[in-house]
């Protein structure tokens, strides 16, 4: 294994990790808040000196990278750029604990937006802005940010590896022949988004802040807030509204805005993917609709925090309008199995994604056509393409993993004692990155009250939804650490 | 600039690298997947899995934005067909290849209507450059520029050279020639070297000459050969045939080994007076039997790499004073060098040089186009002809007093049909081509590229 490539790609990642924080610094400087800006700017001079260290020391590595590489790096970046990243909160002395900084930050990364915080808005602001930013860095990814930015040498294929392991959905291909070019032209189209959802609210009559923090979570479909009620502060059908059309469009993969730049809209709108996710949102809508109809005063109130709370947890996003805790049972399992669903492949959003979900109903189907007619030759399709046995194979593979790992969690974080819907909602909530679960969870309650382990088990799960499972599980071989095996 | 390459295959492959290594943006398309997807792992490139010859497929590939498209399936047929639709779709260069000597003939005269911009045959590319090796046996390579008036050879400086110990400025003065030594490989490293340079004996030294000069640099540094007059060919594919027509018609007694015995008699309808002889040419006694050890030349080309090298490097230890060797595969080239197997080719290379030669003069500017393009020293570096125009900088300014960039050196300049071999006090006028050697990893496009300033 090209370790010292690995270390370059690190170095690379941790310089541009600290530029991002300098946002920061400016607000700390401006809200003269003394303990957060130190913290930066010690957390900033570590960051650039370990980095450029890496950079240095390794200047001259270039040669192979492979697959296992390019997992490992991305694995490995992940976590660490976590372990830096929650060094200001701890420094300024905000949360105490390393293990809930940790915790908070692998949250922000990971776009779940899980807290552990009961008073958000004690917070000071210059610490918010950076939790919400890191819902936008790590939406599109960082290190697809350093394929768009760094010149690397790009005559082979090694940062298709690295999109792999950061961009989710079973396949993953480029948009155009450059990997540059396409990292460029996922970051614009986002960069894009986000900068039309700030107008939009600032429009809604909200502060500059709160617009800009809005908007890192919804577009990262991250879910942090930066006030104690969430989005129920901003009470208003508009600004709730823009949130809600944003999280949907965050939830649909990127290369059909590409499709949609370069005019070709039919092929768009056939997407397969497409069509599922927008389904799946309106039933999901209707049904909840007609279930909590009850509750509000009218018709046109029981939509829309149906819908919004639909679109919340489907795109993985977590924010809410409402407790939802309190809606009747049916309709709190609806928002459930949709925390299972997740957004679409190559989107920012979590969960097991839409398009993987088709695929294994679609093998289902094909299982049982096999049973009746054993055989028969049956090819399964998706949007006119014939998908490989491998894709199927590792689809499937995909869900028995993701299932076990679920399992596993659960019961290391039942040693807490909490209720069944709250082990298990806290689990789903971390594993698909979306941040709010049911009861204790819920949206009004937060992770704070759960042990350092459970933390610490749920820090690795939202690592694991968020890379999808493998380049995680890659680490622990110990096949990729042994030479020549 | 957009390319699109039909066919994943050796040849596409090699192209989609080497083209995509100098910024362009590859679009491969491929009927097998697997291939593609190796491919993708490797190089930055997209892949579009179909039939290439397909209209679907083409528009998946965007071929009507892309500005050329690159042919090179396993059939002639289907690569003429993809460029034919691809100019239908308005992509304005197509490069196909055509291996079947009788369209090679009918092409020139339907070129418009299938919309050709150039017509590639490996085999043939391959014949000829044989065809030359065999002229000057005594180079391990010899490329052509100015239209043969100078060539760029290729030879070892052996234990015995007078070369040995010889700073490069002062060889003019030694040896009375007009020659130039543009670049050294010693060992895996690459010169291109200066005036206080010595040659070492083992190194390879690439120089340029005008062709008349050749003959006696031969005498001169002692390492004349005898005329070759008896070729052996190991396997009768193509290649063979082409460089047969070639040979015999330069008065060459030409021999086939061939094992296949349909093929046979087809060589020997087409080719009367070559000896055909139908058996396994990997065979020793078959070797001895016809005679190997008193041929001249013995020329490698079936498919297996692995056999042609076991047969040259058994012919080396019979004593065949030439003996040349086809290689589809270079990445192990450099065990080669020292065991003594003479020269080698590779057909996708050479091919490979002329479609990038074709795509660095698309795209230049003003400023001096490219002509010819080589690959030397294991393609590490490139000896690249251009033609100085009225756009070209720094005419008529002494060589001296031009920045040039580094690792580049100019090796000749035609004047007026006047080979050059340039000093401090030469300069390049307009109308002159200028031949340049280049280890830099930056393409050159034309001849402004290779001045240090901007």
């Amino acid at each position: 294994m090209n370790k010292r490539l690995i270390l370059k790609y690190i170095g690379y990642m941790l310089v541009i990790e600290g530029i991002f924080m300098l946002p920061s610094v400016g607000i700390a400087l401006y809200r003269k808040e003394s303990a957060s800006f130190f913290a930066f700017l010690l957390t900033i001079a570590v960051l650039e000196g370990v980095g450029f260290l890496f950079v240095s020391l390794n200047r001259k590595k270039d040669g192979n990278f492979y697959a296992k590489e390019g997992f490992c790096t991305v694995a490995l970046s992940w976590i660490i750029m976590s372990l830096f990243g929650a060094l200001p909160l701890y420094i300024s002395g905000a949360i105490p604990s390393y293990v809930d900084c940790f915790f908070e930050i692998v949250s922000g990364f990971t776009t779940t937006g899980a807290t552990i915080l009961s008073d958000i808005e004690a917070l000071p602001r210059s610490l918010l802005y950076w939790r919400s930013f890191t819902h936008w860095l790590g939406g599109m990814g960082v290190l697809v940010f350093i394929l768009a930015i760094v010149p690397l040498s790009s005559e082979n294929g090694n940062s298709l590896h690295i999109l792999r392991a950061e961009s989710p959905g079973p396949v993953v291909g480029k948009l155009v022949s450059r990997m540059k070019t396409t990292a460029r032209i996922l970051y614009a189209i986002y960069i894009m988004l986000t900068v039309i959802e700030i107008v939009l609210l600032l429009l809604g009559g909200i502060p500059l802040f709160d617009a800009v923090t809005i908007s890192y979570g919804t577009v990262g479909t991250g879910g942090f807030a930066i006030t104690n009620n969430g989005i129920a502060s901003y009470d208003s059908y508009y600004l709730q509204g823009v949130i809600t059309v944003f999280m949907i469009l965050c939830g649909v993969n990127f290369n059909i805005f590409y499709l949609l730049l370069m005019r070709e809209f039919k092929l768009a709108f056939k997407n397969l993917e497409l069509r599922v996710y927008l389904g799946v949102i309106l039933a999901s809508t209707l049904l909840i609709t007609w279930n909590t109809f009850g509750m509000y005063d009218s018709l046109r109130s029981a939509f829309h925090h149906s819908i919004f709370q639909v679109v919340s947890i489907i795109t993985t996003t977590g924010f809410a309008t409402v407790d939802f805790n309190l809606w009747p049972e049916f309709s709190k399992m609806i928002l459930f199995i949709l925390m299972f669903i997740g957004a679409s492949a190559g989107s920012t959003g979590g969960g097991i994604k839409v398009s993987r979900c088709i695929i294994m109903y679609k093998s289902i189907k094909n299982e049982i056509k096999k049973l009746i007619h054993p055989r028969s030759v049956k090819l399964i399709r998706m949007d006119g393409k014939i998908l490989s046995d491998d894709t199927m194979h590792s689809v499937s593979i995909y869900f028995g993993t993701y299932f076990a790992i679920f399992a596993l969690s659960i019961l290391v974080v039942s040693l807490d004692g909490f209720s069944f819907m709250t082990t298990v909602s806290s689990v789903a909530a971390c594993l698909n990155n979306i941040g709010p679960g049911f009861d204790v969870v819920g949206p009004l309650g937060n992770f704070g009250s759960l042990s350092v382990l459970s933390k610490l088990v749920l820090s690795a799960d939202m690592l694991i939804g968020r890379l999808e499972i493998f380049p995680m599980l890659l680490l622990f071989s110990p096949s990729l650490w042994i030479r020549s095996k | 600039m957009k390319i699109v390459i039909v066919g994943d295959g050796k040849l596409g492959f090699t192209l989609a690298k080497l083209l995509s290594g100098e910024k362009h943006d590859i679009t491969l398309i491929d009927n097998n997947s697997d291939v593609l997807e190796k491919s993708q792992e490797a190089l930055d490139v997209m892949t579009v899995s179909g039939n290439g010859a397909s209209l679907e497929i083409q528009e998946e590939a965007d071929v009507k934005s892309a500005e050329l498209l690159i042919a090179v399936t396993a059939s002639d047929e289907v690569n003429l067909l993809c460029c034919a639709l691809a100019k239908k779709l308005g992509c304005h260069h197509t490069i196909a290849r055509v291996r079947n000597a009788e369209y090679t003939k009918q092409l020139q005269f339907m070129r418009e209507d299938f919309g050709l911009s150039m017509i590639v045959n490996p085999e043939l590319a391959a014949s000829r450059t044989i065809f030359r090796i065999i002229q000057f046996p005594s180079f391990l390579k010899i490329d052509s520029f100015s239209k043969g008036r100078v060539e760029l050879v290729e030879l070892k400086v052996d234990d015995d050279s007078p070369l040995i110990g010889k700073r490069l400025d002062k060889l003019f003065h030694e040896l009375k020639l007009k020659i130039l030594v543009c670049a050294v490989e010693r060992g895996e490293e690459i010169f291109i070297p200066n005036g206080d340079f010595e040659l070492k004996a083992g190194d390879k030294i690439n120089v340029t000459a005008p062709r008349s000069n050749l003959a006696r640099m031969i005498k001169q540094l002692g390492i004349s050969k005898q005329k070759i007059r008896n070729v052996m060919t190991i396997g009768g594919g193509k290649i063979a045939e082409y460089l047969a027509e070639e040979l015999i018609s330069s008065g060459v007694n030409v021999k086939i080994v061939e094992n296949n015995h349909e093929r046979c008699v087809e060589l020997a309808s087409r080719l009367p007076e070559a000896l055909i002889i139908n058996d396994d040419g990997s065979s020793r006694d078959v070797l001895l039997a016809e005679g190997i050890e008193e041929t001249d030349a013995v020329i490698t080309l079936t498919n297996l790499d692995e056999q042609n090298l076991v047969i040259s490097m058994y012919a080396n230890h019979v004593g065949v004073p030439k003996t040349i060797t086809k290689l589809n595969r270079t990445e192990y080239n450099i065990l080669f060098s020292d065991i003594g197997i003479g020269s080698t080719i590779c057909p996708k290379d050479i091919v490979a040089n002329d479609v990038i030669r074709y795509v660095r003069s698309m795209e230049h500017g003003s400023g001096g186009s490219i002509l010819t393009l080589h690959k030397i020293v294991d393609d590490k570096a490139e000896a690249i002809e251009f033609y100085a125009d009225e756009g070209t900088r720094y005419l008529s300014v002494p060589l001296k007093d031009i920045p040039l960039k580094k690792n580049l050196l100019i090796a000749s300049i035609n004047h007026n049909g006047n080979i050059i071999i340039p000093s401090g006090a030469d300069y390049i006028s307009r109308g002159d081509t200028v031949i340049l050697v280049t280890t830099g990893r930056e393409p050159i496009k034309e001849l402004n590229d290779i001045f240090a300033d901007e």
